[in-house]
């Protein structure tokens, strides 16, 4: 009793570092950037909006903050529930097609409607995130059941390849949507702005209530299919909430961002490490590395470009990649 | 088993003999056997043995290829999401070639000039160099596969993200350039892209068939097939260099056709209905799926569409199909 109080402390400890870390990239991320200004004066605007640099802080800033950390925190709780659900380390959220969906439907929509505004592009990847993943969980439940995560993970892997080629057969048909494609692609934050984005805020927070709610089926699934049904786990249930969460999150973070998938494929390894695998602890403190490593990017993105900034998606997977590995090499990895 | 081998080789047979035959002069398939005994016109052999062969021999080959060295991949690795890929190489071979464009700065005539003759060289360079650095950063006193796929992750997103900047940053002919190379086609092969894949699968392939009855005991994990005399380390890889080698072989002829390498063992084991990829059935797999991949867009579609599309909307929905007919517990 003694040792778990000690243990639920220490891991109290360490989600309470990373959200401190977090806050810490936060304001660094609202006082950096191509323009310089100095901390006091961001201060100052933030308090009073119609200061002079409260355009840059309020109209571009702030917004971009708020947005990676919930773009970051959405990818890295999908990528936990992905994770817990599959028990495969290289199940990342786009695995549903989610990302395939949103792609191909951005492409479509680019090359018939000759159309890439931030908006429009939002709209049509949350549309076609859900239609892609609805076509996966259609697929792996006509076949053997959404029981076993293996057809899943294999149905979702067949139907994204799909449409990645159509996307590419489009792409390659066409320069201006290519054009537009090889921007949309890479992920970025800059030039979004909270006005619009509702309707990816609301999938966010319901996806966030189905992943809470998912918590006991992964603690329970992480046991194995047969025992966790043995302990009367409702298998289905519990998938279908599963899946529910990821595809929710993850669309909503495609339609702001554009496709960022390497935030939902390492956060929950980082966070494992540091944290166990106890899900209860996991799912928060995979959000937090998530948002934390999105935003730190992004800063790092706006100052290494100078005016002509590099994307969010770019330095994430160029910098977090090397860092990741780094981490690999370094800790006792905890394997699924 | 077997027979699932068997048929598998015959109907690559045939669709190797369909995919001479499809295309724009019209040929039949009396035509193109007696051109390929020897008894054909001067100009059958000319559209024959120059033209048409040489694609559909690089098919067969890349597919076979990738069909191996996803099958080995996803058996060493216990997982079936693993292909060649999460071992750094066809990132590295991307990373490569879309540098050789792009950076070559110049002209479009450039781009294409490189096309023929270094692109493949720089390819199987960045493949072979990558995924050594992959195999490098995973040694911690011997390499064990869990940790080699998440290394392999965070090298594959890395050396993505500079390609997609790369190609962001560039010019839009070259971007297109880059995007084509990036799909995997097979038009603009001959017979000088044809043997380095040969050579490669003719002396790998024995190995890998070798390394059989390891693969299966190393399915009861570390201890207890070190504890049945498998050289663990040693067998790993040996099995590595058989997947990078080949997928860099098959990458240097066609560019990446990636998708093959997951989708063909998938196919393979399903239809020979056993618990993991089967190697060889894989290979012939690969090789259908990428030869009549090509012979459909050369003779039916309209248009040039490269194989590495057509592979995947001919491959998914056939995985897709099989999927949703076979009720039964996936394991790997």
């Amino acid at each position: 009793m003694l040792r778990s109080t000690a243990a639920v402390h220490s891991r109290a400890l360490v989600l309470f570092g990373l959200a401190l870390g977090l806050g810490a990239i936060a304001v660094l991320s609202l006082m950096l950037g191509s323009n310089l200004i100095s901390p006091r004066v961001v201060l100052a605007a933030l308090v009073d909006p119609a200061q002079d640099v409260g355009a840059v802080v309020w109209g571009s800033r702030v917004p971009r903050t708020a947005l990676g950390l919930l773009v970051g925190f959405c990818l890295g709780l999908a990528g936990a529930v992905m994770q817990g659900q599959t028990r495969n380390p290289l199940a990342d959220p786009g695995i549903f097609g989610v990302s395939a969906g949103a792609a191909l439907a951005v492409v479509i929509g680019v090359y018939v409607l000759g159309t890439s505004s931030v908006l429009t592009t939002l709209w049509l990847a949350l549309a076609g995130a859900i239609v892609a993943s609805v076509i996966v969980f259609s697929v792996a439940a006509l076949g053997s059941g959404l029981s076993s995560p293996v057809p899943l993970a294999i149905a979702g892997t067949a139907v994204s390849a799909l449409l990645v080629a159509f996307t590419s057969f489009l792409v390659l048909s066409d320069e201006t949507t290519l054009a537009a494609y090889r921007i949309w692609v890479i992920g970025s934050l800059s030039g979004r702005t909270l006005s619009g984005v509702d309707a990816a805020l609301v999938f966010a927070a319901v996806g966030i209530v189905f992943a809470v709610a998912n918590i006991r089926s992964l603690n329970a699934l992480a046991l194995g299919t047969e025992l966790a049904s043995g302990l009367g786990e409702n298998l289905i249930r519990a998938r279908v909430v599963g899946l529910a969460a990821i595809t929710l999150l993850t669309a909503s973070a495609v339609a702001i961002t554009g496709p960022i998938g390497f935030v939902g494929l390492t956060a929950p390894h980082v966070a494992r490490a540091v944290i166990g695998g106890d899900h209860r602890w996991l799912l928060p403190a995979s959000g937090l590395v998530g948002s934390g490593v999105l935003l730190a990017c992004d800063v790092i993105g706006r100052l290494v470009g100078g005016t002509a900034e590099v994307s969010v998606g770019v330095v994430l997977t160029v910098v977090g990649g090397v860092v990741f590995i780094a981490i690999v090499r370094r800790a006792r990895m905890v394997t699924l | 088993m077997v027979i699932v081998t068997l048929i598998a080789l015959v109907a690559a047979i045939v669709i190797a003999l369909l995919g001479i035959v499809a295309g724009s002069s019209s040929l039949t398939i009396p035509d193109a056997v007696r051109t390929l005994v020897g008894a054909g016109t001067p100009g059958q052999e000319l559209i024959v043995i120059e033209l048409r062969l040489p694609r559909v021999v690089a098919g067969l080959l890349v597919g076979a290829a990738l069909g191996i060295a996803g099958a080995l991949t996803q058996t060493f690795a216990r997982n079936p999401l693993a292909t060649p890929d999460i071992l750094g190489v066809t990132s590295g071979a991307s990373l490569g070639a879309v540098a050789a464009i792009v950076l070559t700065g110049g002209s479009y005539s450039v781009g294409a000039g490189l096309l023929s003759l270094g692109l493949p060289l720089v390819a199987v360079l960045g493949a072979l160099a990558s995924s050594a650095i992959v195999y490098g950063l995973a040694w911690r006193g011997g390499v064990d596969s869990y940790r080699l796929i998440l290394i392999g992750i965070g090298a594959t997103a890395a050396l993505g993200g500079i390609t997609s900047y790369l190609i962001a940053r560039a010019k839009i002919t070259d971007a297109t350039a880059a995007a084509q190379w990036l799909v995997g086609s097979l038009s603009g092969v001959s017979w000088s892209s044809v043997w380095p894949v040969l050579v490669c699968l003719v002396v790998i392939t024995p190995i890998a068939l070798q390394q059989s009855t390891n693969l299966e005991l190393t399915q009861l994990g570390d201890e207890v097939s070190t504890s049945l005399g498998v050289a663990v380390q040693r067998h790993r890889l040996v099995v590595i260099v058989c997947a990078v080698v080949l997928t860099a072989a098959a990458v240097s002829a066609s560019g990446p056709v990636e998708f093959v390498a997951f989708v063909a063992p998938q196919i393979a084991r399903r239809l020979a209905r056993v618990g993991r990829p089967p190697i060889l059935a894989a290979g012939l797999v690969g090789a259908i799926i990428v030869t009549g991949g090509d012979a459909l867009a050369r003779g039916v579609l309209p248009g040039q569409v490269p194989v590495g599309i057509i592979t995947a909307i001919i491959g998914a929905p056939y995985l897709i199909w099989l999927l949703t007919r076979r009720k039964e517990r996936e394991t790997l």
